[in-house]
């Protein structure tokens, strides 16, 4: 006879830890399977976790309200009948709120990662503004509820986003405020509903398309360059498409190939479309913002791993960032890291781990892709003369691709080595763990690139 | 749900007709014209006619308000003649020209005229029909009476975008009306041999959307359909199909060599179902007009075609400049 540990349950693909917010059992009570026993709270939603056998509650090891319990960590002891608590020997209770657990897997740099490290100053953020931790995902809501409030033409549409409050939380709150007229639930239907978002654009309207995340919006890429990007042109200027579709793009954890893509270079590539994927929740904020006043159409990437990491972002009320200008978050002398969205993390630890072997390098995140701030990047390659672009995208006509053309015809004077690309790897993206790392970016993988352009 | 077959009854008067007449021949002559430029080298790519399809439109277009909105193919030269867009500057769209338009950059298949709520004009067979719904959902957002006309060829009728606007259009009760015109070829494909269901008016059933076949080629019956649609549309009770039987004499495109079918089943309805012909017969035979009277009207209309004609011959083509203008709506602010 064995009590059971019953674990913190792993409720998404990239879940990691979560709150322990509310216990549905008490220590003595008999439960069978299928029984609830806990509410969980996750990145994404509040989930009832549920008995998988029968048996008694024999001890609860974590208490109601902890949280960042490590995904693994025993957090109930579930008895057989007739047993005791102290006969099966319960392991030490996990500090649950003060020690998160590493994360399970992830050799590299990324688990191990500092808090986000703290934006550089920011000429428009007048000196003495209050900074507030917030997360990407709070960021993205906070720009949607402003632009909402200040313009009644502005309403979010897609699968999941009002009653469910959001597949990964982002528009969490906005159906409370905003009502149903302005929060909208579609059916599973991107190319529908792609395409009535850019006929209310058209009639002049803001949507706000979200898809889910951007693996689905190539079932409505037509409507996305064939009916928002190019009528403005083929009208002769008369009939802009003031639409943002925004969602998750790249990699999430183990969702394999279909479910793991990086869409940067394909929009990049496309006239007549303004293209962000921000990296930090002040960028995020600010450009969302951006990007609902503006009266182009604008392919706004985000990624879900980034939607839990907490920055800086200021407490203005309005701020925004204008497309086509690159952040230089950190400043150096031997080598420029160009980067954006979640590869601007592996830039930056990599960025780190070169400090620790003598190598100086210019981190850059260009947060828009169209339009480029490439005059930034030419001017730190005329002072580093070397450069590394880092991107999740595949290798073939990648942005780095773009940017490697660019300082060719326009910095190859300053060039002291070739310019490399670090992306992620020519395949579909595996769903095994250990392929998927090798598939993905690392920031040894830049710190390697960096070091073979500095010739060290 | 009504799917009935329309039983026109003819209440017109000779100021009406004589209306669709004249509008009716304005799209043949300036079909026929653009057929002509098109054959001297001056219209270049696609460029599709919309001969024998003519009642439709203009039989829409009396039912239509101020506000009201349309969309379609890129077979829609007669639907931006019908809605009153000069017939100047959509010739010199289609001979690329800056006084075109789209100022010479959207050619044949993409024209828009915010003034008089024309939304294109769309190169892409379907794509209109999601758009043409959102257009609708913007005036419902808006808490107005409008309605937008959504037309798409039998072809089109066929593509998942459609069911899924269908699905959303009356999920959310959105005023729309759904044109499919039925001109009995997707390019050189008999409507039988690539529909399942060949009675177009039915498609809607699955999602509760009442349907209506119609005499395409009688513009009083489009008239009255017209007219039950957008009555039962603007009421708020969501959206509404009508499928046009109608048929294009010209080829699919210029470039259509039309094998797909008879010479003779092409004579055969120009002789006995021809929209502007069986107009011309209610007015002589109700006495709104005499021969020279339609003669009058005829040489009006050639001369408004020519005067077309000669403008789209006569516009410069546009600066180079405008490569480069319209791309974005605003400066992109920042580099580059």
């Amino acid at each position: 006879m064995m009590a059971t540990e019953i674990l913190m349950p792993a409720l998404s693909p990239t879940m990691e830890e979560g709150k322990l917010a509310k216990w549905l059992v008490k220590e003595g009570d008999k439960v069978a399977a299928g029984d609830i026993l806990a509410e969980i709270e996750t990145d994404k939603a509040v989930m009832e976790f549920e008995a998988v056998e029968d048996g008694v509650i024999g001890k609860l090891l974590v208490p109601e309200g902890a949280e960042g319990v490590a995904v693994s960590t025993p957090i109930a002891l579930l008895l057989e009948e007739g047993e005791s608590v102290d006969a099966a020997s319960a392991p030490a209770p996990a500090p649950a709120s003060t020690a998160p657990a590493p994360a399970p897997q992830e050799s590299s740099a990324a688990s191990a990662a500092p808090a986000a490290p703290e934006a550089p100053d920011d000429p428009q953020i007048p000196p003495g503004t209050e900074m507030r931790q917030t997360t990407v995902r709070e960021a993205l809501r906070d720009a949607m509820a402003e632009e909402m409030r200040r313009d009644e033409g502005v309403f979010l549409m897609g699968e999941e986003v009002a009653q469910y409050q959001g597949a990964y939380k982002v528009s969490q709150g906005l159906l409370d405020e905003f009502g149903a007229r302005r929060v909208i639930d579609t059916p599973i239907t991107e190319m529908g509903f792609a395409g009535l978002g850019v006929g209310a654009a058209f009639a002049g309207l803001r949507p706000v398309v979200e898809f889910m995340t951007f693996n689905f919006a190539m079932q409505a890429i037509d409507h996305i360059i064939n009916s928002a990007a190019k009528t403005l042109y083929m009208s002769g200027g008369q009939m802009p498409c003031p639409i943002v579709f925004r969602g998750a793009n790249g990699a999430a954890a183990r969702v394999a190939a279909q479910h793991s893509q990086d869409y940067a270079a394909w929009y990049a590539h496309v006239p007549g479309l303004w293209v962000a994927q921000p990296y930090s929740a002040a960028d995020a904020k600010g450009l969302l913002k951006s990007a609902i006043r503006s009266d182009n159409p604008v392919v706004f990437l985000e990624n879900e791993l980034m939607y839990g990491e907490a920055f800086e972002v200021p407490a203005l009320d309005d701020y925004t960032i204008p497309f086509g200008k690159a952040r230089i978050w950190r400043e150096g002398t031997d080598v420029t890291l160009v980067s954006f969205g979640i590869g601007m993390k592996w830039a930056l630890q990599a960025a780190d781990a070169l400090a620790g072997q003598g190598i100086s390098a210019e981190v850059i995140d260009l947060r828009t892709l169209r339009p480029m701030d490439t005059a930034t990047v030419i001017k730190s390659v005329q002072k580093t003369n070397r450069c590394v672009t880092v991107e999740e995208g595949w290798p073939v006509a990648s942005i780095g691709n773009h940017i490697s053309a660019v300082l060719m015809a326009e910095a190859f004077d300053w060039l002291d080595a070739p310019v490399l690309n670090v992306t992620g790897k020519d395949v579909p993206m595996p769903y095994a763990a250990n392929l998927e790392r090798h598939a993905l970016v690392t920031a040894q993988e830049v710190v390697e690139a960096a070091r073979a352009v500095a010739y060290r | 749900m009504a799917k009935t077959k329309s039983t026109p009854k003819t209440n017109t008067s000779g100021e009406e007709l004589r209306a669709f007449y004249r509008q009716m021949l304005l799209i043949r002559r300036f079909e026929e014209k653009a057929g002509q430029l098109y054959g001297m080298g001056l219209i270049g790519g696609f460029c599709h006619l919309y001969i024998g399809q003519e009642a439709v439109v203009v039989g829409l277009e009396a039912v239509a308000r101020e506000g009201d909105k349309r969309i379609t193919s890129y077979r829609d030269h007669g639907h931006m003649l019908a809605c009153g867009m000069d017939p100047k500057g959509v010739m010199a769209e289609l001979t690329g020209r800056a006084g075109g338009y789209s100022k010479g950059k959207g050619g044949s298949m993409h024209m828009f005229s915010r003034e008089k709520d024309f939304y294109g004009g769309h190169g892409i067979v379907g794509a209109q029909v999601p758009i043409g719904t959102g257009l609708a959902f913007a005036d419902k957002y808006r808490g107005n009476d409008n309605v937008t006309f959504t037309y798409f060829g039998d072809g089109a009728a066929n593509q998942g975008q459609v069911y899924e606007s269908f699905n959303m259009a009356e999920l959310w009760q959105l005023p729309v009306i759904y044109v499919i015109e039925n001109n009995q070829y997707a390019m050189g494909t008999a409507v039988t041999r690539a529909s399942s269901t060949p009675e177009l008016y039915t498609r809607g059933e699955a999602f509760n959307i009442p349907g209506e076949q119609v005499d395409g080629m009688d513009v009083l019956a489009v008239r009255d359909a017209g007219r039950r649609a957008a009555e039962f549309v603007r009421a708020g009770k969501g959206p509404y199909i009508l499928e046009m039987k109608t048929y294009r004499y010209r080829g699919h495109s210029m470039s259509d060599p039309a094998k797909y079918r008879t010479r003779e089943e092409v004579q055969k309805v120009r002789a006995e179902r021809d929209a502007i012909d069986h107009v011309r017969d209610l007015l002589l035979q109700g006495k709104h007009a005499d021969e020279a009277a339609l003669k009058e009207i005829d040489k009006e209309i050639k001369a408004v075609v020519n005067e077309a004609a000669e403008f789209a011959r006569e516009s410069p083509e546009p600066d180079l400049s405008e490569l480069w203008s319209d791309i974005y709506a605003e400066a992109a602010g920042g580099a580059e």
